[in-house]
């Protein structure tokens, strides 16, 4: 039972860092339609960004933090400019496209700049595990999980009940509305990939304080998309939820595949055997808004 | 030189000729000829990226017939592409001879094809998009865990290819062998488009609604575009585990997949010669960038090892530029090239 209970805790917090990525890519998808393939990249570009502030411009972890919270704002901007403005009212395919092209691009970038060995962050948190209901947890943990709440909560209140957030939601309702209401849709649209981007590279930081960081964290994107989906492509509250269940569900189905079915590495699949199952029978998740035209 | 400018045509028949008029059959043929004489006059290496090319035509050609022509986007092309090649390595160690283990294997990944092709009953856009997704993660997964018929991370070994005794041992026999499979693939695509199943797909693509109304079973259809597609990949998928004689699960990753779409994308979407060209184009240009670090490293060391880093990046890039710049893709450029040597001196 402890076992099970340890996939469990280990789950929510690998849970809570898709829950961040899956947050990210919510808001550019909500915003403006477009689903983000270069999602992964996006966390391990963050990662790697505050990995060199701190080791190896030796910043303390605070300001290295925050300026790489910096630069992503201005990656977000950079990308939504130079890549996807040209690609308004092009067809679904090749949006996907424009993202999986730069999606390539920033992985050899940083594998040009920082090599592929696994690289670790120095500790930031005491590594002594404290002991929740019985169980070691070590503190990494517990701040991601707390952060990924508290940027949850954060941004459900900036979309309920500042200026800017309303004004995303209307773009993402109806952009010829929401023009019309004097909204700068072209401002929107930069400003959800630079929230998106600064949401990933929080999970970046956060996951290489984990597990250390590598060219293979990019990986982490694919792994976005059943939490999505399960959540609902337009929902908040759905990634947020979606991410963790994701999490969870990995961890647990893994453990109990290594147990009876002696299958290894069962981790990477599970979560897309059952994003078929789900697209199959509630494509538009668990909460998402139900315009999907059946075919 | 006879071309016609403008539609003449006065039957039915006429009009659905595969090759219309006469200047078009000559210099196909006169291409043809050339490209079964090229391998003479180039090395061994040369040759060898011919046969890639090859293989590449039948994968691009496959995923333009279903992505293209028929909407539905697949992201698991490449996994079916190793479905096919580890049906063929199964089938040659059953003993079956190569004329037999092509189709089977073809056979075989257009089954898989269609079962990964169901979820487009209820799902189109986006959300097909991410279902295929899942499908080449699900195949990469069971190609690396299925000991007994992949091999496991291990791979699987395959003796090349013999037809009534004569193998094909080495990259001369093969680029044959690739050309005819991929120039038979290529008409049968193409004639494919000309018989109501391809328009029926295209009416798919262009308006699902639409086309039902016209009468075409949208499930029945888009069945058949999966299943015709996956054939075709796994054939290739054959010939590429034939060609390279080894097989492992990375070869089939999503790489692989992107770098279908990529093919296609830039070639043009939904043209057949536009298959070929992206196919041509995507192959060549790892090669071209080697060449250019081997060739530049001989005056700085530096930079070779960061093209070499940057091949990946190059790639991407190249995609981004041509989504960019060119969105009809070198299919749209090619037929604007023509049309200017037709109406030249005049502009329009």
């Amino acid at each position: 039972m402890d076992y099970y209970l340890q996939l469990l805790v280990s789950g929510l917090v690998i849970g809570s860092i898709y829950s961040l990525v899956a947050l990210g890519f919510v808001i550019i998808y909500k915003a403006t339609k477009v689903v983000n393939f270069a999602q992964g990249e996006l966390v391990m570009v963050g990662a790697y960004i505050c990995f060199s502030l701190t080791v190896q411009a030796k910043l303390p972890f605070l300001a290295a933090f925050f300026l790489t919270l910096a630069f992503s704002f201005i990656l977000g901007i950079a990308i939504e400019r130079l890549i996807l403005r040209p690609m308004i009212g092009e067809p679904i395919i090749s949006v996907v496209m424009v993202t999986i092209g730069l999606s390539s691009v920033l992985k050899s970038l940083v594998q040009l700049f920082w090599g592929t060995q696994i690289q670790v962050f120095p500790p930031v948190l005491p590594q002594e595990p404290v002991m929740i209901a019985g169980l070691p947890v070590a503190p990494v943990y517990l701040a991601a999980f707390a952060l990924s709440i508290i940027l949850f909560l954060i941004f459900s209140a900036f979309f309920k009940y500042s200026r800017l957030g309303i004004a995303m939601r209307a773009t993402a309702f109806d952009q010829q509305a929401a023009a019309s209401m004097g909204i700068g849709i072209k401002n929107i649209f930069a400003l959800s990939w630079c929230i998106a981007a600064m949401v990933s590279s929080i999970g970046g930081i956060i996951l290489g304080n984990i597990n250390g960081i590598n060219a293979q964290l990019g990986h982490l994107g694919l792994k976005v998309f059943p939490a999505v989906i399960l959540g609902g492509l337009d929902s908040l509250l759905g990634a947020a939820l979606g991410g963790l269940i994701i999490g969870v569900l990995e961890n647990v189905c893994d453990g109990a595949a290594k147990e009876f079915l002696g299958l290894g590495g069962f981790k990477d699949v599970a979560a897309f055997l059952f994003l078929v199952v789900i697209l199959m029978i509630k494509p538009y998740g668990l909460f998402g808004a139900r315009e999907i035209e059946r075919v | 030189m006879h071309g016609q400018c403008g539609l003449f045509f006065r039957t039915y028949a006429g009009e659905a000729q595969l090759f219309p008029g006469r200047f078009l059959k000559i210099s196909m043929l006169l291409f043809f000829a050339a490209l079964c004489l090229a391998p003479w006059a180039m090395n061994k290496y040369l040759v060898s990226i011919l046969c890639l090319i090859n293989i590449s035509v039948i994968g691009a050609v496959s995923l333009n017939l279903l992505t293209g022509s028929c909407g539905q986007i697949s992201l698991g092309h490449g996994a079916f592409f190793g479905v096919g090649a580890y049906s063929a390595a199964y089938l040659a160690n059953l003993g079956l001879p190569f004329l037999l283990v092509l189709p089977g294997a073809g056979a075989i990944t257009a089954l898989t094809g269609m079962v990964f092709g169901l979820p487009s009953l209820r799902l189109k856009g986006i959300y097909l998009a991410i279902a295929t997704l899942a499908a080449q993660l699900i195949l990469e997964y069971v190609f690396l865990h299925w000991d007994a018929v992949t091999g496991g991370s291990g791979g699987m070994a395959l003796d090349p290819p013999s037809i009534f005794g004569f193998a094909f041992d080495s990259d001369l026999k093969m680029f044959y062998l690739t050309l005819a499979v991929a120039a038979l693939c290529v008409l049968c695509v193409r004639n494919v488009m000309r018989t109501c199943l391809g328009r029926a797909f295209v009416a798919i693509r262009d308006y699902h609604l639409s086309a039902e109304i016209v009468g075409v079973d949208l499930f029945a259809y888009k069945l058949r575009a999966f299943g015709l597609s996956s054939f075709l990949a796994g054939v290739g998928g054959a010939l590429w585990g034939s060609y390279t004689m080894y097989i492992t699960p990375e070869q089939f990753g999503i790489g692989l997949s992107v770098s279908y779409l990529a093919m296609i994308i830039i070639g043009g979407l939904g043209s057949v010669i536009g298959g070929v060209f992206g196919a041509v184009f995507i192959t060549i240009l790892p090669e071209l960038l080697n060449f250019i670090a081997q060739h530049a490293g001989a005056a700085f060391t530096d930079l070779s090892g960061a093209l070499l880093a940057m091949k990946e990046g190059v790639f991407g890039l190249v995609l981004v530029l041509f989504l960019i710049f060119e969105p009809e893709g070198l299919a749209n450029r090619w037929r604007l090239v023509k049309s200017y040597w037709k109406l030249y001196p005049f502009a329009h």
